[in-house]
Order: structure tokens, then sequence, then C-alpha cells
């Protein structure tokens, strides 16, 4: 592989756009093609598929063998509220391969020394989001308690592609919340996308263990379960 | 601790601007209960430092000399890894699958 495309792979990734490259394993060949130019490369409609699946793998075209390594976005998870659940989440997180992203306007919440290694942005959910922007490949988790910080940011995330909603509350938090966000104009089948109760349940008390029972959600709902019920 | 692909093709970035000869291995093709998923990569430097996985551990010392042979002659090479090779004796896996690894130097 040249220095250059490999480079160029890691800034795809670094950017948050797909891309997949494609080598011709016995010519020896390889290129690299991003997300843009996909729907004009020759190969287009293998290209398309191989990235739907997330997967890399071979594939024929022409009596050619190439070997397509598909590069999705990062999963990223994006976090309403510097609060206890997400200090547990940080080093988890990051040993998920979980990129994080903790919202929080408070100040007095939202300290490097509370949040060491994490990004950290101490601002309101609709500047730091609009900024940030939410994808097919983030998962957004509400832990405030807090409407005025919460709600702006499942507002935001109920009107993109998040791959996972969640919202931390007891049941008639929850119920409140759904009517406030009736009232703002989301249909009960945009927010029935939310998860709440949050997280599996595995009778998570402790704050580490809430954090765990949110993590261990979004990685189901990215994954998928795999075995087949006995 | 470096685990993710996310940080293993990084650093095959980083340890190939310092100067090091690099050589990327990928899982290109896998049968059978194969431990780790096609596209898994295991980063090798000229030195036999290696970082990442393409099989959890059965097969990596095979690949890291093989990629010895790609960093010094620049030739790629694919090795394949199973219960039907020969030297499964040696550097077989144990879960019985077979997978094929792609190696080649980064120029």
């Amino acid at each position: 592989m040249e220095l250059s495309t490999l480079a160029a792979l890691n800034a795809e990734r670094q950017a948050r756009r797909a891309a997949v490259l494609v080598s011709d394993l016995a010519g020896g060949t390889q290129r690299l093609v991003k997300q843009v130019a996909i729907a004009a490369d020759p190969l287009a409609e293998l290209l398309e598929r191989q990235l739907r699946s997330g997967k890399s793998g071979m594939v024929e075209a022409d009596g050619t063998s190439y070997f397509l390594t598909v590069q999705a976005p990062h999963p990223r998870v994006v976090v309403t509220g510097a609060v206890h659940i997400s200090q547990a989440m940080a080093p988890m997180a990051r040993a998920l391969d979980l990129d994080l992203v903790v919202i929080d306007p408070r100040t007095a919440f939202a300290t490097p020394e509370r949040f060491p290694e994490v990004t950290l942005l101490a601002e309101w959910p609709e500047e730091a989001i609009g900024r940030i922007g939410l994808d097919a490949y983030t998962a957004f988790v509400a832990l405030t308690h807090d409407p005025k910080i919460d709600d702006p940011g499942l507002v935001a995330a109920l009107r993109s592609d998040c791959f996972y909603v969640g919202a931390l509350g007891s049941r008639k938090t929850h119920g409140r919340r759904l009517e406030r966000l009736a009232e703002a104009g989301f249909d009960a089948t945009t927010t029935d996308r939310i998860h709440a109760p949050i997280g599996l349940d595995i009778g998570a008390v402790s704050p580490a263990e809430i954090a765990l029972a949110i993590l261990a959600e979004i990685v189901q709902t990215l994954r998928g379960p795999r075995r087949k019920p006995a | 601790m470096i685990s993710t692909e996310t940080d293993i093709l990084r650093a095959a970035e980083d340890w190939a601007r310092g100067g090091r000869g690099v050589a990327i291995a990928t899982v290109v093709e896998t049968w059978g209960s194969a431990p780790r998923p096609v596209g898994s990569h295991l980063v090798i430097d000229g030195e036999g430092n290696f970082l990442g996985s393409v099989s959890g551990g059965c097969v990596e010392g095979a690949v890291v000399a093989e990629a010895a042979d790609v960093i010094a002659d620049g030739k790629a090479r694919m090795l394949e890894f199973g219960v039907a090779d020969e030297t499964a004796w040696q550097v077989g896996l144990s879960c019985g699958g077979r997978i094929k690894v792609y190696v080649e130097k980064v120029n």
C-alpha cells in the first residue's frame, strides 16, 4: 500500500466519512474510493452493497477478484450531561472504541478535571450539536434529568438518523417528556425511537452499572444480537 | 493499550512516516469459526514489533515472520492458515477454522 493511500484512508476516518479501499490482490494495484466518488465508480454497485453491509470482503467483477476494505465512520456516543454516569462511561467507551462527546452548558459540571481525555463541550446542545452534527453512526444519550438541556438534544437526535437515542428517567419522567415532544410536533413513531427506561435491564444501581447498561444497549443496537434463541 | 482498527492503521502511518519499514497484514477470507473477522489488521515493523490481531494469537508469530520478508523485498504475499494446512500442527488455528491473510508493504 502506498503511504499516501494509507494517509488518505486515515484522513477520511478522522473526518467521519465513509470510504472503500479497492485492492486487486493478484495484480497488486490499489485505489481509495471516497464516499462522494462511489456513485461514479465503475464498481459503484459492488462498492455500495459492501458499504451497506459495513464489512470488508472479496468480490468478483469481470473475472477479477478485488478485496474491498470498508471503512465506515467510527461509532460515536454524544451525551448531554457532564454527570456521574457519563464520568463512569468515559473509560468504558474508550475500551469499547466508541468516541465519547459530552455536552453540558453548566460549567461547574463540564470541567476537564472531571472529564480527562473526553471531548467536552461546555455549551447548550443546540449550539454544540449544530456544530458537530449527528449522523447514522452516532448514538445520542440524554442524562441530565433537566428538560432545558436534554430536550433540545433529543429534538436534534430525533430529527437526525442517529442509530440510537436514549434518555434517562423514570417512566413518569419519560411520560412527561413524551408530552413535551408531542407538543413540539413529534409523532409517536418518532418518539418510539427513544430507549426509555434507558439501558439493558441488568438491574443497574450505581452510576458505573448504569453506564454499563447504556453502553451494552448501544452495542446491541449497533451490532444486533447474534445467538439464536435456545 | 492499542486494541482498535482505528489506532492500528494510524500507527502504521506514523511508523512509516517515522522511517520504519512497515507491513500491513489483512484477513481477506475466512472459513469456519475464524477468530477474527475479514478486514482485521496486524501491523508489523522491520524489527518485528506488531499491533493488532489477525487470529487472536494463533498465527501472529508466522505472519510477523513472513512480514519481515515482505518488508525486505517489497513483494506482497498471500498466506493461508488452517487445519488443512500441512503446518497446522505448528501454527494452525485451534478452533478449526481457516483464514487467508494478505501481507503488503507500506511504500
